[in-house]
């Protein structure tokens, strides 16, 4: 490709992401998982086992898009453009609804919504503790997403806050481990394990070279 | 720790010299779940169910999917071999399998196993075993009269299944092989080809896939050696052309497309016992009050009828099979032994 063709596809792709429409595309393209699932239970199409689909295909989004979220900031690090970060609300916000609903479906489909069972399941497995841990630690990063917490808090308090993210996202790929170690299905688990990876070992090579 | 030791009957009030004479509890209860239909005037509706039930009792083409060669079977008249609850679609039952060698994914071997050749097996007899040797396939179907039993299945993950499964006692074949007084187990192994299942290639476990009961379990009439399901062959993802069905116990227990029966001296190393011997045990009896350490089994989801927002219906003890098999276990602490 021609240095010429490069700038050309550069100044595309910088302009889409300009583009009026950018984010209710990306916000579509975030709840096509769910408008499937949706779509999956109204017309019993999820197979055999639904409630075991709508757990783990919630679950998977939201590690899924955890993932993309965490990829924000490295692509405007390369890149140096900062029209990245018009999404990185939205994708937060929509792990945050994953990550709802996918407590929810647990709730609901395995423990019929009984709270007393739900106690004693995160009391007593650790992989539930750990999923748990996990949303309990996303809620205040969802609380003050919105641009007036953001003035409440400051810019350096915010910043601190969301840094739990580094938190969350080692423990939500730990809960999936361990629940998949169940069954010694891990090929999934590597995926995201190393995408993470990836995705933090930039920002520590970074850090250790004093940048930003 | 306060070690507990089963004892057969011992949360029924009482007990009976003869195990395969109880009624089990949840057929008792059906049955008066019937009666009270019957009583309320909804007798057609019943009837009609208990009708289409009986006619396949009576082995009734009728009801077959029609997706493979038939295998006629009469009812069987083994105490605990028919369950009188609603039987799993076909669909479900075929389209919703654990068959590692072909994928980690359920959805998966119903579309890859058309790789497995069937035809021609045989299943090598090896071990402490007078009469050892390599039987084929037609040598088993044709080695006892087939009877078709509806069974509860089981999974330790969490859900379970109602399954007109066709065969015979595996003891038919035992006796024929005539195990010497030396034998004490008997292991199982899958065929682990990596040309027709490409799930062997990766190792999520140590290949090939190998399960094992005691004498006694094996020789219990419960115990099924399966040729087919629903009136029909074997399909593939379902194990096909041969396999066992343990009732009573974790699904895992039940090894599909057998090509080895071995008699031993020793307690065989089952596949999900070797990968997470503190999770998976030798015996892997259903059992409610045993937690795997992951995840409860004090209940369950059965497929295709508890619906997304039923509570999961409670697991019962041995499967509900406690009637039958609770003698195997008298006096073991089942907690140790899992």
């Amino acid at each position: 490709m021609t240095a010429a063709l490069a700038a050309t596809w550069r100044a595309r792709l910088r302009a889409a992401l300009r583009h009026r429409w950018a984010k209710t595309v990306v916000w579509w393209v975030c709840a096509f998982p769910l408008v499937i699932l949706v779509w999956g239970v109204v017309f019993d199409a999820l197979g055999p086992n639904p409630a075991e689909q709508l757990i783990r295909g919630t679950g998977e989004e939201t590690l899924r898009l955890l993932c993309v979220t965490l990829c924000i900031t490295p692509l405007r690090q390369a890149t140096g453009w900062p029209e990245w970060l018009r999404f990185r609300r939205l994708l937060g916000l929509w792990v945050y609804a994953y990550a709802v609903l996918h407590a929810l479906c647990y709730a609901a489909f395995d423990m019929g919504l009984d709270w007393m069972d739900i106690a004693r399941d995160i009391a007593k497995r650790p992989f539930i503790l750990v999923g748990f841990v996990s949303l309990l630690l996303l809620t205040p990063l969802a609380a003050t997403s919105f641009n007036a917490a953001i003035r409440w808090l400051g810019a350096m308090r915010w910043q601190r806050l969301h840094r739990l993210v580094y938190v969350i996202a080692p423990l939500a790929v730990l809960h999936f481990f361990w629940m998949r170690g169940g069954k010694n299905n891990y090929g999934d688990v590597w995926f995201y394990g190393v995408w993470l990876g990836v995705l933090l070992a930039w920002r520590g090579v970074r850090w250790g070279r004093g940048g930003k | 720790m306060h070690r507990q030791r089963y004892t057969p009957g011992s949360d029924t009030g009482f007990t009976h010299p003869h195990a395969s004479e109880i009624t089990p509890r949840e057929v008792y209860h059906e049955r008066r779940a019937l009666l009270q239909h019957l009583a309320t005037g909804v007798a057609g509706a019943a009837l009609a169910s208990w009708a289409a039930r009986d006619a396949r009792a009576q082995g009734a083409a009728s009801s077959r999917p029609g997706k493979l060669a038939a295998l006629p079977a009469v009812s069987s008249k083994v105490a605990g071999a028919q369950s009188i609850e609603r039987i799993t679609d076909y669909k479900d039952a075929s389209t919703y399998n654990n068959f590692y060698e072909f994928s980690t994914d359920k959805a998966a071997p119903a579309r890859m196993a058309h790789t497995l050749v069937t035809r021609p097996w045989s299943v090598e007899i090896a071990g402490l075993v007078k009469k050892p040797g390599h039987y084929t396939l037609e040598d088993l179907l044709k080695l006892s009269p087939m009877e078709e039993r509806i069974y509860r299945l089981r999974c330790v993950e969490g859900w379970s299944m109602v399954i007109p499964w066709i065969g015979y006692s595996l003891s038919e074949l035992v006796r024929r092989v005539e195990p010497l007084g030396s034998a004490k187990f008997v292991e199982f192994t899958t065929l682990a080809d990596p040309k027709q299942m490409p799930g062997v290639r990766a190792s999520v476990l140590d290949w090939p896939y190998i399960e094992g009961l005691r004498l006694d379990e094996a020789m219990h009439p419960l115990t099924l050696l399966a040729f087919g399901m629903y009136g029909e062959v074997l399909p593939n993802q379902n194990g096909a052309p041969v396999r066992t069905v343990l009732p009573w116990k974790y699904g895992f227990k039940s090894a599909k497309s057998i090509v080895k029966i071995r008699f031993t001296e020793t307690q065989p190393v089952n596949s999900w016992g070797r990968s997470a011997p503190q999770e998976y045990g030798f015996y892997s009896n259903v059992n409610p009050e045993v937690d795997h350490p992951r995840w409860s089994q004090a209940t369950e989801r059965r497929i295709g009828e508890d619906g997304l927002f039923a509570k999961k219906r409670k697991t019962l003890m041995f499967n509900g099979y406690e009637a039958q098999v609770g003698q195997l276990y008298a006096g073991m602490d089942l907690k140790k032994f899992y």
